[in-house]
């Protein structure tokens, strides 16, 4: 029977703390729909985006309403073009197409403009690589992702040096619209292939057909919890934090099968994350604050993410019958009002947010940069973040805006779940030019002899 | 299949009869109801049985949205399985 706590419990988890399913998110595979003549494929790529993802949203808002659980967004992710535009043709075509469908389909997001180049360049991957700062400059709704590197391959240079020239030139060819162009381009290294979440999902090769993934939200729940344990020790708040972990994934997990089975789709996964919006409430910084951190960014923000990070998937792995994506806490500082301030006091630094990127789900996130930083800075930024995931096993990302035409101590503004934020400082004085232009691969790291 | 009634809000006359108002124009069963007034907060819960709705899910869920114009009242209709879900193992 149900306990009217519970359901008190529930009601206000959704209409106090912000809780709600990010996102679901449709991943299909086009691999059937490649042709030699690109425009073909555009369209195949359209008519079989359309067909499927046809009811998505739709679903999606009959699911929120019979729950009274709000889903934000609903979006589809697209097996790498890259693989598509190897079989010729401008890439761009596909960048067309893809909004195309995003329009019909009503979505929130396309993501899988992509290309996976851990290990080298195959036909198709230049010329998508390239592609990217015009796509994400004529579309609105398309992601792009790119995997230079990985633990098993090790890291590809020549793709970071490139991708630090993508990301520059995608901010000035996006200078008009605060550079947004570029919070629409992530740069991984070991992408994992089921990812839910923009900017980086697309749809692994792996995969089948056509399947759900869910990814779940709920830093103000976690926050809203540790609040009634003021004095515990760190014991104590772990406990505390697995167990609503379990509780937000639950409905993740009753969300995903229900979706499912509407849509007559296999279900994917959950993603057991945390992800902040810039709303008051929804903040992963102020749950880090809340374990007793007088401001994040001091020392002991590593240590207390971690603890986050761990509780987080341990609460989460039992809730569901199958958890994948990038799974853990995110830290992109414009869309979290807790870092946001941290980043405005100048107490947390880019140097800490790259410390905490070891021990958090993803990476450098949604960081505006100044305006006159050079290619090769940006390219030097991916390879030590990119350094970090390689040798740690894990997935780490960047996503930095370089705001042309700012400088530190400025502020951007993306609007919506992308927030807004100051412009951080990076290390201009002296350049790693020399480094970068060196290019190559970075080998693959020993798997033994940890120390 | 089951879903729960919630309303919190300023209490006011006729509260219960309106909901049990649309319960009854729309083939809903009350399974169970439990009430309280903390200070002059209104708070209800309410099991309503739903598998002979005379109407849609959604149209049930709107219609008891707005009994009071959408205004004092915090109304939700939800599926019970969220519950069992999130509580349950």
């Amino acid at each position: 029977m149900l306990n009217i706590n519970d359901i008190m419990e529930t009601i206000s988890m959704i209409s106090e703390e912000n809780l709600d399913i990010r996102t679901i998110t449709m991943g299909i595979s086009l691999l059937d729909c490649a042709d030699s003549d690109a425009k073909r494929s555009a369209e195949k790529v359209y008519d079989k985006i359309t067909r499927l993802a046809g009811n998505l949203v739709k679903t999606g808002e009959d699911i929120e309403k019979q729950y009274g659980i709000p889903i934000i967004n609903k979006r589809i992710s697209v097996t790498p073009i890259a693989l598509l535009a190897a079989a010729g043709g401008d890439p761009i075509i596909y960048a067309k197409a893809l909004q195309k469908a995003a329009d019909a389909t009503g979505v929130n997001f396309i993501g899988g403009y992509s290309a996976l180049v851990h290990k080298g360049f195959s036909a198709g991957d230049k010329a998508l690589i390239q592609s990217i700062p015009e796509a994400l400059s004529i579309t609105e709704n398309i992601c792009s992702s790119v995997n230079i590197g990985s633990t098993k391959s090790g890291i590809n240079m020549d793709a970071v040096k490139l991708m630090g020239e993508v990301v520059r030139e995608t901010a000035e060819k996006t200078a008009d619209r605060d550079c947004i162009g570029c919070a629409k381009l992530v740069v991984f290294c070991n992408a994992v292939e089921d990812n839910p979440f923009m900017a980086g999902a697309f749809h692994g090769i792996g995969e089948p057909d056509c399947v759900v993934h869910v990814g779940v939200s709920g830093p103000g729940v976690v926050q809203a919890a540790l609040k009634k344990c003021p004095d515990g020790d760190l014991g104590a708040l772990a406990e505390i934090i697995k167990r609503t972990a379990f509780k937000i994934t639950r409905m993740g997990q009753l969300v995903g099968t229900e979706a499912s089975k509407r849509l007559g789709v296999p279900f994917g996964i959950v993603d057991l994350s945390l992800a902040p919006t810039p709303a008051v409430g929804d903040s992963v910084a102020h749950i880090l604050e809340e374990m007793g951190l007088e401001t994040c960014g001091i020392h002991g923000t590593t240590a207390a993410l971690a603890l986050l990070n761990d509780a987080v998937k341990k609460g989460g792995v039992m809730a569901s019958s199958s958890v994948g994506g990038l799974s853990g806490a995110f830290i992109p500082v414009t869309e979290d009002a807790g870092m946001i301030n941290a980043a405005r006091s100048g107490e947390l630094l880019l140097e800490k947010l790259e410390a905490m990127t070891a021990v958090c789900s993803v990476g450098l996130d949604m960081i505006a940069i100044p305006g006159e930083t050079p290619a090769e800075v940006i390219s030097a930024i991916i390879a030590d973040e990119a350094a970090i995931g390689m040798v740690n096993s894990k997935t780490t990302a960047v996503r930095v805006i370089p705001a042309i035409g700012k400088k530190a101590g400025e502020e951007l503004n993306f609007g919506g779940l992308l927030g807004s934020g100051p412009i951080m400082n990076v290390h201009l004085n002296k350049s790693p030019k020399k480094f970068i232009d060196r290019a190559g691969r970075i080998p693959a790291p020993l798997q033994s002899l940890k120390n | 299949m089951k879903t729960v009634v919630s309303v919190i809000g300023k209490d006011s006359v006729g509260i219960i009869a309106k909901v049990s108002a649309v319960c009854a124009e729309c083939n809903a069963n009350i399974v169970d109801i439990t009430q309280s007034v903390l200070q002059d907060m209104f708070v209800m819960v309410m099991l309503t049985e739903i598998s002979s709705l005379n109407c849609s899910f959604a149209e049930f869920s709107d219609k008891m949205k707005n009994i009071d114009g959408g205004n004092a009242l915090d109304i939700r209709v939800m599926h019970e399985d969220i519950f069992n879900s999130m509580h349950r193992i």
